[in-house]
């Protein structure tokens, strides 16, 4: 029973994966069918190392993780509260608050892009490019973050609150000491599947800069995307690529460790 | 406690003003002529227009992507919900060696960055002829859509009691009729929180459709809004239009299933 769908896994998945990391040891330029996928070893992978481009992309990446991960986080623990508080409407402002993460991605840059365009120099500024790009993720991805903080915040006991009233504490001990600590498995799992999202950050910054202006805005995914469809580098690209997977990889292993520490640490 | 119910309310209208403001821009700007639009868009455009909407159908023709995105993500979707009710409700129930990595390894795909795969991908679709088809696009959807599948319907199946299907094999049912006819029905809402979660994300999915499509014939909605081209300028007036009716049948599911699929987002997730 299990068997179409492992398979199906292995083929699709796993299977690409190792085929990734083998071409990433040779010279394969579909430009240059005539140079033939000669075996170079590691070569790629030295290349990348000093490939001041590549550094540029991965600060990126990171900056930009960073940067709308905890704008997210904030705003989305704010939006739990407040949701979590309220009773009249709430079938409403969930229904609201879900649509900019329902639709493409495409299109939540492209209107970005268009409310952008018409002010001078936000686009075209290697700074300023951010804050759209940085805005348009938090305004998309800030009610997932929200609706995972608030399934977290309703498993949390009434009484709890009740008892810390009783004792006199003020609504911010409340906070610090009841509902963070309790709240801390679901602010992880949404840190985990926020961070690993924004890492591979492609379609917005495609669509809104382009990566630009030159490649002031590039993220390692568009840096791996150019390489190998427009450059047609699939040797290079996919040493990019297994790099940007083993990252992504670390992340995941670190945070999964961190996760089950921070699951122990609530219950003692 | 008033006062700070009040306060809440607060943040939520204008979070929720906030989270709508693009939209409005959308919407009126996909009603603006295209020359009120050039001159920097008004708030609110003095007469709408349907202009870009009709030029959407009928000079770019915007009918084939749609078509195509409804191909791929309906196959897709298909695919997911039938293959892989198989494989979650064997890891929800049989006990067998190894299910604890094979549930890894399904979350470990479900979380892997699509363009550590492009590469492979394209030059063996490339090798079987497969770039710029249907099935060229299906088959790389299963990767990120098939493990979503698994992992969310593990989670509905794990909810029911084993005793309905136990009861049913005990009366001459086997393993798989046991399946069809007992659990299925009773898992119908999960299957269809799967079947929508699906259906979004093959939808929306952009990276795989710009790399393995090569023109309009076979582009998906994502793709061919990203790519629109005027002669000199982006025709704001036609992507926005173009925008809104890619947003549409994402919005429509969302307003009409949303509990289901907070169920299905936040179960995923936070029981794992």
């Amino acid at each position: 029973m299990v068997a179409p769908a492992v398979v199906t896994i292995l083929l699709v998945a796993l299977f690409p994966l190792t085929w990734t990391v083998w071409e990433s040891l040779h010279l394969h330029d579909l430009r240059m069918p005539w140079l033939g996928q000669p075996f170079v070893g590691l070569e790629n992978y030295a290349e990348v190392l000093r490939d001041r481009r590549f550094w540029g992309a991965m600060g990126h990446t990171l900056w930009f993780a960073a940067a709308s991960v905890s704008l997210e986080l904030v705003l989305g623990c704010v939006l739990a509260l407040a949701m979590n508080r309220t009773f009249r409407g709430r079938a409403l402002v969930r229904a609201s608050i879900l649509i900019p993460w329902a639709i493409p991605t495409v299109v939540a840059a492209l209107v970005w892009r268009f409310m952008f365009e018409g002010l001078e120099g936000w686009l075209t500024h290697d700074l300023r490019a951010w804050v759209p790009v940085i805005l348009s993720d938090v305004w998309k991805t800030t009610p997932f973050v929200a609706l995972l903080l608030l399934a977290g915040l309703q498993g949390i006991d009434p009484a709890l609150y009740e008892a810390a009233r009783i004792d006199g504490a003020s609504p911010w001990r409340q906070f610090r000491y009841v509902t963070l600590p309790l709240l801390a498995p679901a602010i992880m799992v949404a840190l985990i599947f926020r961070t690993l999202d924004a890492f591979r950050v492609f379609d917005l910054i495609y669509v809104l800069t382009g990566g630009g202006p030159g490649t002031a805005t590039e993220p390692i995914a568009l840096y791996t995307f150019n390489t190998l469809m427009h450059n047609l580098r699939f040797g290079y690209g996919s040493a990019l690529s297994v790099l940007v997977f083993l990252v992504t990889f670390g992340l995941a292993l670190g945070y999964i460790r961190l996760l089950g520490r921070g699951l122990t640490d609530v219950r003692s | 406690m008033r006062g700070r119910d009040r306060w809440a309310t607060l943040v939520i209208v204008a979070l929720v003003l906030g989270a709508a403001f693009p939209f409005y821009r959308a919407v009126a700007g996909s009603l603006t002529p295209e020359a009120q639009l050039f001159e920097g868009a008004p708030l609110w455009p003095s007469p709408p227009v349907l202009e870009h909407y009709r030029a959407l159908f009928a000079e770019r023709e915007f009918w084939l992507p749609i078509r195509n995105s409804l191909v791929v993500a309906g196959a897709t979707t298909l695919f997911c919900v039938t293959i892989g009710s198989l494989c979650a409700y064997a890891l929800a129930r049989l006990r067998f060696r190894g299910k604890a990595l094979l549930l890894g390894v399904i979350l470990a795909v479900s979380m892997f960055p699509q363009i550590a795969i492009v590469s492979p991908l394209f030059l063996l679709l490339r090798s079987v002829r497969l770039i710029d088809t249907y099935p060229g696009l299906i088959l790389p959807y299963l990767t990120f859509a098939m493990p979503l599948a698994v992992w969310l319907l593990v989670g509905y199946f794990r909810q029911l009691p084993a005793e309905l299907e136990e009861a049913a094999m005990v009366d001459g049912a086997g393993r798989l009729r046991a399946f069809r006819e007992v659990i299925v029905p009773l898992a119908l809402p999960g299957l269809a929180a799967t079947a929508i979660l699906t259906f979004v994300y093959s939808w929306n999915e952009f990276l795989f459709a710009l790399s393995f499509t090569l023109g309009p014939e076979r582009q998906t909605v994502p793709v061919a809004i990203a790519l629109f081209r005027g002669q000199y300028q982006v025709p704001w007036g036609q992507v926005l239009a173009a925008a809104i009716v890619a947003t549409a049948p994402v919005a429509a599911l969302v307003l009409v299933f949303q509990r289901r699929i907070v169920q299905g987002l936040t179960a995923g997730a936070v029981k794992g």
